[in-house]
């Protein structure tokens, strides 16, 4: 991490700033308003059972999902979504450092943890069943362990990988455990940190319909299913939809928190790249 | 001495290998008074990092003794401030320039106004007082090296250590930062040690030049440079009585390097 600049860099001016998200955002709905537009041409031209039309399909989503249906299934699937991530984020970041400062607990678990990693998450749904119950907890813990994994490796990893020198200079300045850790490890490793929470992301959203498939009464997982088994196509999209659509806004609101913890790391690359 | 800020008596240090032992440091003795600012030059891989690193109680010597200001060092001394040679790598990217500086001072049992009062100072001192806002990275090289010492001057310690500092800079930012190091050492009396490889540096900065021998390493000659306190990158480099020190260190380099130098019986 080496770097020269010779000036002081200024930051963008406001305007350009709004010139380009609203270049951006052009950029980001431009592809789907076409595929939307041909999906409807085509929908018109050729009917299929299986595939409504966009407009059938927005009335299903508005129908099914917008009303009583969004209090009853969505938001406790959503809640149980963010639970899961928040304990996830917490317990990875909080076990990987502790791991990630010991070498002695690295080398003791980091096999195992290997091991357990590669367990697909959804074999466990039964036994988590069998122990705590169709709960809300037990879906909670499924999310959890499920997409604890990547937050967890990726903090241990980013924080064994901390730069010898700032380490050297922290200790030679007499730095406390606490302000080592608020000041240099905990910042060194976000980047890792980050791209776990981000692979983590993912990782919860799948788990989150998954662990209401089978032993569940609610929720945006159930409701998928029980319409398919109806023949509710219509339906069934529009809970596709929703979901597409939560994992988008997930991803926004990642990208949101991200470039406001990473901004020194994105403002590095973009000096690197000159 | 009452005034003895270091001590380094027989220091060896050897390290462990796969290949076997590989013996760093021979048995180095000098001592630093209060004050002073001394430059240690040597030939290249001759274990001048490696001096520093115990010095700074970042590594444990294998025998010897290192005393600053009156205790022994065992570990990395409060009183004591470094400057490395990978500013890049010293100061942390995601705080700014004024968070960098004021970082060490949050232990410190100082006042917000106080602590506040001693980064503005530092940054006035380097010349930085403007891009107190800025991210290191968003600075040149030089001007990054001026950060890490203006924390080491807001850390105010005892002994400021600087491990080839500007052997990273172009030449015209260094001789900047040179005049920089002898205006904190005249003007705020800053005990500082001072590592190079740079013979010229060493004679123009230092008020002794401790001149190394290859590894494993001794002292080689204590030499002391008496030039006028008050220097300056021209005149005081085209003095005759400067070409003749350079020279001499240089030749101590020369005979260090082809291992001429009989080292003295302990």
């Amino acid at each position: 991490m080496t770097l020269y600049t010779s000036t002081v860099v200024r930051p963008r001016r406001p305007s350009r700033v709004w010139a380009k998200i609203g270049e951006n955002t052009l950029y980001a709905i431009g592809l789907p308003i076409v595929l939307v537009v041909i999906w409807g041409i085509w929908a018109t031209i050729a009917p299929a059972k299986f595939f409504p039309s966009p407009v059938e399909l927005v009335e299903a989503f508005i129908d099914t999902w917008i009303g009583p249906a969004f209090v009853a299934d969505v938001l406790p699937s959503l809640a149980r979504l963010g639970i899961g991530i928040v304990v996830s984020i917490l317990v990875g970041v909080i076990a990987g450092t502790l791991i990630g400062l010991n070498r002695w607990l690295r080398e003791l678990l980091e096999p195992t943890l290997e091991f357990f990693r590669a367990v697909p998450p959804p074999v466990l749904l039964p036994i988590a069943v069998a122990l705590l119950g169709p709960t809300d907890v037990m879906k909670i813990v499924v999310i959890v362990v499920g997409s604890v994994w990547p937050i967890l490796l990726n903090t241990i990893e980013g924080v064994r990988s901390t730069d010898s020198v700032m380490t050297e200079t922290a200790r030679s300045f007499a730095l406390t455990r606490s302000e080592r850790l608020r000041f240099l490890v905990l910042p060194a490793a976000s980047p890792r940190i980050m791209a776990g929470v981000r692979q983590s992301l993912s990782i919860a959203l799948i788990l989150m319909v998954i662990s209401e498939l089978g032993y569940s009464s609610s929720g945006l997982g159930f409701q998928i299913v029980y319409f398919q088994r109806n023949y509710l196509i219509a339906e069934m999209w529009s809970g596709i939809l929703l979901l597409g659509l939560i994992g988008v806004l997930l991803a926004a609101i990642f990208g949101f928190v991200e470039r406001r913890v990473l901004r020194w790391y994105h403002g590095i690359k973009e000096v690197e790249r000159g | 001495m009452a005034d003895t800020l270091l001590e380094v008596e027989h220091l060896k240090k050897v390290y462990e290998s796969a290949t076997g032992e590989v013996e760093a440091i021979g048995d180095i003795s000098f001592s630093m008074r209060r004050g002073e600012l001394v430059c240690i030059v040597g030939p290249s891989g001759c274990g001048k990092t490696t001096l520093l690193k115990c010095i700074a109680g970042l590594l444990r010597p294998t025998a010897g003794k290192i005393t600053l200001d009156s205790h022994t060092v065992t570990g990395p001394p409060a009183n004591m401030a470094l400057v490395f040679q990978e500013y890049g790598r010293s100061l942390l990217p995601w705080l700014t320039v004024r968070g960098n500086v004021e970082l060490p001072l949050r232990h410190k049992s100082l006042s917000r106004a106080e602590r506040t009062r001693l980064v503005d100072d530092a940054l006035v001192a380097v010349g930085l007082d403007h891009a107190d806002r800025s991210y290191p990275w968003q600075l040149s090289g030089g001007m990054q090296q001026r950060v890490a010492i203006a924390r080491a001057v807001a850390y105010q310690p005892e002994i400021l250590i600087m491990d080839e500092p500007f052997a990273a800079v172009d030449a015209q930012t260094r001789a900047d930062l040179e005049d920089l190091v002898r205006r904190l050492h005249l003007d705020r009396g800053m005990s500082i040690l001072f590592v190079t490889h740079d013979i010229d540096e060493s004679v123009y900065l230092g008020e002794r030049v401790v001149v190394l021998s290859k590894s494993p390493t001794w002292v080689q000659e204590d030499l002391s440079i008496d030039l006028d306190a008050d220097r300056d990158q021209i005149t005081t480099r085209a003095l005759p009585r400067f070409t003749e020190l350079r020279t001499h260190v240089y030749e101590q380099i020369q005979r260090a390097k082809r291992g001429e130098a009989v080292r003295p019986a302990a």
